[in-house]
């Protein structure tokens, strides 16, 4: 009996990009940048579990994330956001059957329009 | 004029319960030759245990579909100054996402038995225009459909990767393709494991050495498949 010499488990291969065309580049971005706004969004949901614990506890934690070490996270959750949102218009046009001739053209395009706007914010962020 | 290359084929192999190994062997090849021509090279004069499926040379049966240097490639029409350089390696595999039968050669049974299900149409009219799924089939000519049933896609494809059961890019553009999405058809396709598993990382479309187009298929048939519930939603037949 022959057996599958790839298993279901092997979903961490979806996450190497060696050999692989544009569209499988978009799909891996898509999955990283969903898993890290999904970690974030935990994280927010402690933070936010701060106010609870009265002024003090969350003044000190207020000051903590002012650290430039959370302002370089804080990019990355915009970046996450802008590259997730973008992909995913571009997933939700072309999985209809609109423009999935253009894919490549569409993700290169929504991709310039999100490293505008994180390098926009970068620059807000960094200096005031 | 004829040049000469000195290429190393690193080959899967794979002999029933033993462990998976890459064989070496070192050859001298025309860079214009097709990897498949150095593979049956290495089985006539260097190792006949090598199994491989092969038929055609000319991509028309499908059978020699194989992962060279980590991308699903039609070895009959795949120049070997395509893939490596001089001095270069040549690794071939089974092709990923069926189950190897024996070293290069893997078991499409069920691929096949999908492709019937859906209703894919190997032979249509001459007059079929196949590549965007319009049909004409006043013509009593014949002609191969575009999709030679090769499984690249389904190889290449990062979902079949992590299930055997969804049905695949070439099974779905078969349905899209037969164009009769009657009830058995659509139970099969318009199912978790069906149209709406793909997750649009276009890799069929890729590795399709005969121009289907797959995943345009897939979205065309996502197309359809809503198309049909908004209209059984409001009562229309």
């Amino acid at each position: 009996m022959a057996e599958h010499p790839q298993k279901p488990a092997n979903l961490i291969k979806w996450f190497d990009p060696r050999n692989k065309s544009l569209g499988s580049w978009a799909f891996i971005l898509n999955r990283i940048t969903g898993l890290g706004l999904t970690l974030y969004l935990f994280l927010h949901l402690i933070m936010l579990g701060q106010l609870a614990r009265g002024p003090e506890a969350y003044d000190g934690f207020i000051a903590l994330v002012k650290n430039p070490i959370f302002l370089v996270g804080e990019l990355l959750v915009i970046a996450a956001a802008f590259i997730h949102g973008l992909n995913g218009i571009r997933i939700g046009i072309t999985s209809f059957g609109i423009a999935g001739g253009k894919q490549k053209q569409l993700f290169i395009g929504l991709m310039t329009v999100a490293v505008i706007a994180i390098v926009y914010f970068a620059i807000r962020m960094f200096t005031h | 004029m004829t040049q000469t290359w000195h290429v190393t084929y690193e080959i899967f192999r794979k002999k029933g319960d033993q462990s998976t190994h890459y064989d070496r062997f070192e050859m001298k090849v025309d860079p214009d030759e097709y990897v498949l021509d150095g593979i049956e090279r290495i089985w006539a004069f260097h190792d006949r245990s090598l199994v491989f499926s092969h038929a055609c040379h000319h991509s028309t049966c499908g059978a020699c579909g194989m992962v060279v240097n980590g991308v699903e490639k039609l070895t009959c029409i795949t120049p070997i100054r395509s893939v490596t350089k001089d001095g270069g390696v040549i690794r071939v595999q089974p092709m990923r996402n069926f189950p190897v039968i024996s070293d290069l050669s893997v078991d499409m049974t069920v691929f096949y038995q999908r492709m019937e299900s859906v209703g894919h149409q190997p032979v249509v009219s001459v007059g079929f225009e196949d590549s965007k799924g319009k049909l004409d089939s006043e013509d009593d000519l014949l002609r191969l459909s575009d999709c030679i049933e090769c499984g690249l896609c389904i190889s290449a494809c990062p979902i079949a990767l992590t299930t055997p059961a969804y049905l695949g890019p070439a099974v779905l553009a078969g349905a899209q393709q037969s164009g009769d999405l009657n009830p058995c058809v659509l139970e099969l396709v318009d199912s978790e494991n069906g149209a709406w598993r793909c997750h649009s990382a276009y890799e069929c479309t890729e590795v399709c050495p005969s121009h289907v187009d797959p995943a345009w298929r897939i979205m065309d048939l996502r197309k359809k498949l809503v198309a049909r519930r908004i209209k059984k939603f409001f009562g229309v037949k």
